[in-house]
């Protein structure tokens, strides 16, 4: 499925915006992701399997705050960037 | 070439030590730690011309470099990389290229239902003992002691601190930390035994492993902390900056928040030696540092320790302050810096030694400037100007 990649994580993705990666959960299709892009799922993910506080993850435009939702392979996934600070 | 040294016999095995000693001649480098990004600055070998390499990594947040003495070309980076988490990135070619740990530091995944700990940033790397050469060690917050056996690949969790069934009780909870997080740092190796190792924790205090870090216990005796309900505690006290002097390895030096303070081991307890600053300066500080061949040399960079807590150079008059003697008593070194308005603020990875004779001292302001002395701190010259806020500076010899 499609996966939206934001711009501070596509130094992993060899600067691609968007990418294909596959799963039934989100917390596969992250681990799919992490495979193809070795280092990027720590850079979504925290060691408690949580998604880190500046990083928001969209299923068909509607956001999920658990790894455990399940996905369809028509599904459209948008990892999105919260950026603050200065 | 490594030089067989002999070291005063103390509780610990008694040992040569395997130390280069010899003053360094080559050029030398400082590896310059900032919020917003990492810095080199290549002196000469004269160190009198410094010039600051092109900026990377603009916008990460940096707490630590630190050059491999052991190879003298690998350098590791204790970034935040903004909005993303912490990691560790690695260079084999002084610092013009970088690659990412393939398994950066993190806290091992609690059990279902429980709150476990998630890495805010890595805060002090250490290369490991030179008898293993791919080893680091990283210091973390929240507190957390991590080891690399690949030069900085991969890193695992050390279970024997991170997981010590008093682990919780020596850092303290969420909410006793200081406003920057508390820290795990000045991790140090004794280099006659790999096995026996020191930490530091901010708070918490000084703690020591004879097995590799399987298990520890608190090292803190002499120590008062006027903060503490029990003021000269087994635990809880807040070491700033700890080292051990390479070549008298049972002889410690610590900057705490309440003083200064010197440890021989066959004594078996701290000893105040800030008591001896002068009564106008401040013993609260975060830096210290020490001669790379005198064990009797220290350098301090007293802050306004005064409620409610300054931190700058007292009455903006920034200044380094050597011991010669071990502690017994300290002398004022401000030519050079500033005469008056110089509010300056210094962490306690901010201030660095070289290995040259006579001796170069360095260390980076929160103002960004890093100033740098040839003759152990008699007079200083700024090296440079308009950095980020400096979190660290290290000094690293290319050559010997």
């Amino acid at each position: 499925m499609k996966v939206y990649v934001p711009t501070p994580l596509r130094s992993y993705t060899h600067q691609k915006s968007q990418v294909e990666a596959e799963g039934h959960t989100l917390d596969e299709l992250v681990r799919d992701l992490d495979r193809r892009y070795p280092g990027c799922r720590f850079r979504i993910i925290d060691e408690q399997d949580h998604i880190r506080e500046h990083i928001k993850i969209f299923v068909n435009q509607e956001q999920v705050r658990t790894l455990a939702v399940s996905l369809q392979p028509s599904d459209e996934v948008q990892i999105i960037c919260a950026i603050s600070g200065g | 070439m490594m030089k067989k040294r002999s070291v005063s016999k103390s509780a610990h095995a008694s040992v040569t030590v395997d130390s280069d000693s010899r003053p360094a001649k080559g050029s030398v480098v400082l590896l310059i730690g900032t919020r917003k990004g990492p810095f080199i600055l290549h002196g000469d070998k004269s160190r009198r011309t410094w010039k600051l390499a092109p900026p990377m990594f603009i916008g990460s947040i940096v707490h630590h470099m630190a050059m491999d003495p052991r190879d003298g070309r690998t350098i590791l980076m204790a970034a935040r990389t903004g909005h993303l988490g912490p990691t560790i990135f690695r260079s084999t070619d002084l610092g013009k290229t970088w690659k990412e740990a393939s398994k950066p530091p993190a806290f091992s995944k609690s059990p279902e239902g429980e709150n476990g700990l998630v890495l805010d940033h890595n805060f002090w790397l250490s290369p490991g003992h030179p008898d293993e050469p791919d080893v680091w060690y990283a210091g973390s917050s929240p507190p957390g002691l991590f080891r690399s056996e690949d030069g900085g690949v991969t890193w695992e969790g050390v279970a024997g601190f991170n997981e010590h069934p008093m682990r919780s009780t020596w850092v303290g909870a969420l909410g006793d930390a200081p406003p920057g997080g508390a820290t795990l740092h000045s991790i140090m190796i004794d280099p006659r035994d790999l096995n026996h190792m020191y930490i530091c924790l901010s708070g918490g205090g000084v703690f020591e492993s004879m097995d590799k870090g399987a298990d520890w216990h608190p090292l803190n005796k002499g120590l008062i902390s006027e903060f503490l309900p029990v003021p000269d505690a087994e635990y809880g006290h807040d070491a700033h900056c700890m080292r051990l002097h390479p070549l008298l390895p049972d002889r410690l030096y610590q900057q705490n928040h309440c003083g200064i303070y010197r440890m021989d081991r066959a004594d078996g307890a701290w000893v105040n030696i800030g008591n001896k600053l002068p009564k106008v300066v401040s013993d609260h500080s975060f830096p210290i540092v020490l001669h790379p061949r005198d064990p009797e040399t220290v350098w301090v960079f007293p802050l306004d320790g005064s409620f409610p807590l300054g931190r700058v150079s007292p009455r903006g008059k920034p200044a380094t302050y050597i011991t010669r003697n071990g502690g017994k008593s300290w002398q004022r070194q401000d030519k050079g810096l500033p005469q008056t308005h110089g509010w300056f603020t210094v962490k306690r990875q901010g201030m660095t030694v070289d290995a040259h004779d006579p001796a170069g001292v360095y260390f980076g302001t929160t103002g960004g400037e890093v100033w740098g002395s040839r003759n152990e701190g008699e007079t200083w010259t700024c090296l440079a100007s308009h950095l980020p806020e400096i979190y660290s500076v290290e000094a690293a010899e290319l050559a010997r």
